[in-house]
């Protein structure tokens, strides 16, 4: 449904200020000390001036790395229970790329598959995406070999793409269209810009349909293993990973009130799924890899018709020890079954 | 350089060790740890200035000791790290083949008595980045020192990167990973982030080889390494000892001495 | 807000504790809330999350039948945090439950057949749950035997139903313990699970099999299944996967595309063949 539109800098500094006075908080990348996070802006001009990505994904903003999902006051022979209401605001992002507003597409698979989640829906209720198409790329970038692009609307309610004096702007959505509805007369009628020529250039670097297909054929294959004898099995990959969704349920408490939280968890940890007894269905680190790969590439697909990842590299970039999920997968595909 | 490289290969087609651990060239101009296990894989093996990690966090893993003896190419840091592990009882002297890589030269020590030998030659110095940070907080007074490390321990997202990626964070059952009783909330919020660095300071204070390898790995850029360093350095001064120097455990956090200073009691 | 809640347990009260064995104890837990009472329903083979508030919540199936209402059962082993916290709860004390999740035990399926149960350990409880709804709906089925066994006369689980189960002449029980394990007057089998599965010369024909245990037990006794003759479809058993949400989010208990707490915990073996082994 995308109506093109242009939007000059000075107009997006007319749209930062009516998003405001409808209420709504604009979270957009900006620079910290060096590293480029998400944080709450008011005018473009607060915006990171050059960045590739945020290392955190926006996936905060919908699943939140703390989040309380009940408390409790407890007296003798009595417990009350308290529902919690996750603090959803109406929320704008700004500027995250094409790769990180699909992610949420994923997100969404899990947490509304079956049982509704309504922490997540919450906050996705409250929250537009304004996309901001890339111009240039790294060597942990893949959005190509997975579906994506860099000038991809999937996504993005507003998908911005820079162009002489402005933006491009395809609205997408019925959000977008409200946002525009905000300040229509900044939205100029759009021509005809061949988004392609202005995009990076991102190489598709495997062939993910033959991959994801050939997966369940070499679960058994030693390059797993292989490929996770570097990895330390930590949660940076997980945590930074716009679509990893797994997560832990921790009780806190005194002896007469307590909460439930949930926190993000990863598959790359020992402990995810150490029973008790001490048995452990995936007992090395390379089972725990393949349960990385498989999950994005193989169950994902299965399960929900889609794949568990963006290409976007940020696993890639906050890794340690410098696992380039590109190259492995690169490596997976080119194995002979 | 090419030197380490050479000797790699010799050690590996021999059949001396089964894998020769060092670094590869990674993602742009990064380094990443490889490990050679075939002649084929040596050829991706580099060594330069790029190369900082710790290796030693690799040879107490158990699917790395399945590997059989390996060959390590060991910076100072990661020959500090292999001793103290030996030290420790983590490491068996004499698993390894180590390959020392000093200012160009290669020297092969095999033994913790080689290491600390080889060791003791040279002072061990902190890089100027970190002097200066350390300088940088000592100055602030109590309560600017905690309001900077609220700030910077509140991006904390208890990755576990830093411990991961710490050669003397070995432990099989962490304190983090410990629920009976729950010594740190998992939660990744003020108290249990707090908490987590409190504890993991703590366990390394007379431990910490001073690698910097913690404060890398963090994706958000917290220098959590500034306070396990900071903490070997407060060792240092008081008990005139540093980790990864001595083949005999002498742990001054668990050792009592009658001429230990006591100036901090108070 | 359109969506509810669905981390929110019911709170039950402890209506009755059994001391099964050193460290394993049976709760009966009756809802506070009426409406929840009456509307709660479940069947045989699915699960719950139990609450200790305070300390967390922990899976365990439903070991009460379907067709016994108004109140739950659950029968658990003391080994970690929650556990620990339940097992020092008083009758009158208030819980947590959530549930029933996960699949069942397709009963209507198994119309007409003979049913052999097989159990080792604590692993009784999921299937005391399907053997008395079972009995409950006695003439759907043809013989129904028990095997069960644990490692010593003090480590068999529901002393009581046992007993029950033994003078009852519509189901066959043969309980067995681990050499070592018995006492002077021990009336049972003294072996391991799988010879005497093996000894006890079922026919598969029109029979299906449930068995559930530790690991070591399962990997065991399955191969004696396939030497008896019973094909893959035929052979049931539940997974234990760690567990954290038990609604096919948190991701924990993923093993290939399937969510044990969703898919399973209830998989016959043919299913299994089709999953990686990470159970
Ligand atoms: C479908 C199913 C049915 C089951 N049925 C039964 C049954 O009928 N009877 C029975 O006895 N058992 C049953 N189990 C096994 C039972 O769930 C476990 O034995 C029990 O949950 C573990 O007890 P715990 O919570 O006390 O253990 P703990 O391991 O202490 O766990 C306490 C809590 O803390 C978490 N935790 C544990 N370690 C850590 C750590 N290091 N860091 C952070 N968090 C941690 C756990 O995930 C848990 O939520 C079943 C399991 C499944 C999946
Ligand atoms: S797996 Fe890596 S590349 Fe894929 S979506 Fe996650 S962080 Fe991005
Ligand atoms: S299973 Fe692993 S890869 Fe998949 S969402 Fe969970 S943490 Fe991410
Ligand atoms: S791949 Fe990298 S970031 Fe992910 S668990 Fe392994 S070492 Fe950590
Ligand atoms: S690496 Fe950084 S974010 Fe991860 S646990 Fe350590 S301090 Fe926290
Ligand atoms: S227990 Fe959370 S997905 Fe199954």
């Amino acid at each position: 449904m995308a109506n093109t539109y242009n939007l000059s800098h000075e107009s997006l500094k007319g749209l930062f200020g009516s998003l405001r006075r409808d209420g709504r908080r604009i979270l957009a990348p900006v620079d910290a000390a060096g590293r480029v996070e998400l944080g709450e802006v008011e005018a473009p001009s607060q915006v990171a001036a050059d960045y590739l990505q945020t290392i955190l994904s926006a996936k905060e903003v919908a699943f939140p790395k703390v989040e309380r999902l009940l408390s409790y006051t407890i007296a003798p022979g009595r417990v009350d229970l308290k529902d919690a209401e996750p603090r959803a605001l109406p929320t704008v992002l700004f500027g995250v790329r094409p790769c990180e507003a699909k992610a949420f597409g994923a997100l969404d698979a899990v947490f509304n598959w079956d049982y509704r989640d309504k922490f997540f829906n919450a906050r996705m209720e409250q929250l537009a995406v304004i996309g901001l198409s890339c111009t240039k790329a790294d060597e942990a970038c893949f959005c190509t070999s997975v579906g994506g692009g860099p000038a991809d609307a999937t996504g993005s309610d507003i998908l911005l793409t820079p162009i002489e004096g402005g933006y491009l702007a395809e609205v997408c959505t019925e959000k977008g269209a409200a946002i525009r509805a905000l300040a229509p007369d900044l939205f100029r009628p759009g021509n005809g810009v061949d988004k392609a020529a202005i995009a990076a250039k991102v190489q598709q670097a495997f062939d993910q349909p033959a991959l994801t297909s050939q997966l369940p054929g070499m679960f058994e294959n030693e390059v797993w293993a292989d490929q996770a004898l570097r990895c330390i099995g930590c949660g940076a990959c997980a945590f930074v990973c716009p679509t990893c969704v797994c997560f832990d349920i921790q009780e806190e408490a005194d002896p007469k009130k307590g909460e439930r939280l949930r926190c993000w968890d990863s598959c790359g940890f020992h402990q995810f799924t150490l029973h008790a007894s001490g048995h452990n269905p995936r007992e090395v680190q390379g089972a725990r890899w393949r349960q990385r790969v498989y999950h994005k590439f193989s169950y994902y697909p299965e399960r929900y018709d889609m794949l568990g990842c963006v290409g976007c590299g940020k696993c890639t970039r906050a890794c340690p020890v410098d696992m380039n999920l590109k190259e492995h997968l690169i490596e997976a595909a080119g194995v002979k079954a | 350089m090419e030197a380490v490289i050479q000797r790699a290969k010799e050690l590996l087609e021999q059949g001396e060790v089964k894998a020769v651990l060092g670094y590869a060239k990674g993602t742009g101009s990064a380094r990443r740890p490889h490990f050679a296990r075939q002649a084929g894989q040596l050829d991706k093996l580099v060594m330069d200035e790029a190369c900082v990690q710790n290796l030693a966090v690799y040879v107490t893993k158990h699917e790395v000791k399945k590997l059989g003896k390996v060959a390590v190419v060991a910076l100072p840091v990661t020959q500090r790290a292999i001793l103290q592990l030996m030290a420790e009882r983590q490491l068996r002297d004499g698993s390894l083949a180590i390959l020392a890589v000093d200012d160009g030269a290669v020297k092969e020590l095999d033994s913790a008595s080689a290491l600390e030998e080889h060791l003791a030659l040279k002072a061990q110095v902190l890089n100027a980045k970190d002097k200066a940070s350390l300088a940088d907080l000592e100055a602030m007074d109590q309560g600017q020192r905690w309001a900077y490390w609220q700030k910077e321990l509140s991006r904390c997202m208890k990755c576990y990167a830093c411990r991961n990626t710490c050669p003397m964070c070995y432990c099989d059952h962490c304190t983090m990973d410990c629920n009976r009783p729950q010594w740190v909330p998992v939660a990744s919020h003020g108290i249990g982030n707090l908490e987590y660095h409190m504890v993991r300071t703590m366990h390394l204070a007379g431990r910490c080889v001073e690698c910097g390898d913690c404060g890398r790995a963090c994706p958000v850029g917290i220098p959590v390494h500034l306070l396990t360093i900071g903490a070997e350095e407060t060792v240092h001064e008081l008990f005139g000892q540093r980790a990864g120097h001595k083949a005999k455990l002498d742990y001054a956090l668990s050792t009592f001495k009658t001429d230990d200073k006591e100036s901090f009691i108070r | 807000m359109s969506d509810k809640n669905i981390y929110l347990p019911y709170l039950m009260r402890i209506a009755e504790i059994t001391e099964e064995s050193p460290a394993v104890k049976t709760f009966r837990l009756e809802f506070i809330d009426e409406v929840a009472a009456q509307s709660f329903d479940f069947k045989t083979g699915q699960f719950g999350l139990y609450s200790a508030f305070g300390e967390g919540e922990s899976t365990f199936c439903i070991a009460s039948s379907p067709t016994r209402k108004g109140y739950i059962e659950c029968t658990f082993r003391e080994v970690g945090r929650v556990t620990a916290a339940l097992a020092d709860k008083e009758v009158g004390d208030i819980v947590g439950f959530r549930g029933p999740y996960g699949n069942v035990f397709p009963l209507e399926d198994w119309k007409g057949k003979n049913l052999v149960f097989i159990a080792g350990g604590i692993a009784l409880p999921p299937l005391r749950s399907v053997i008395w709804n079972c009995l409950d709906l006695r003439d759907w089925f043809k013989d129904i035997t028990v095997v069960y066994g644990a490692r010593s006369v003090k480590d068999l689980v529901y002393k009581r139903e046992l007993k029950e189960w033994s003078e009852r002449s519509d189901i066959k029980l043969v309980t067995t313990v681990d050499p070592g394990g018995e006492t002077p007057d021990w009336q049972g089998k003294v072996g391991f699970i799988p010879p005497v599965v093996e000894q006890l010369g079922l026919a598969a024909e029109n029979t299906v099999a449930i068995v559930c245990g530790p690991p070591i037990m399962i990997k065991l006794t399955l191969p004696v299944l396939e030497r008896l003759g019973f094909p893959p479809e035929a052979i049931f058993t539940t997974l234990e996967n760690r567990m954290k949400c038990g609604l096919g989010k948190c991701g924990r208990c993923n093993t290939g595309s399937s969510y044990v707490c969703k898919d399973g915990p209830v998989y016959t073996l043919a299913e299994l063949n089709e999953l990686p082994a990470e159970y």
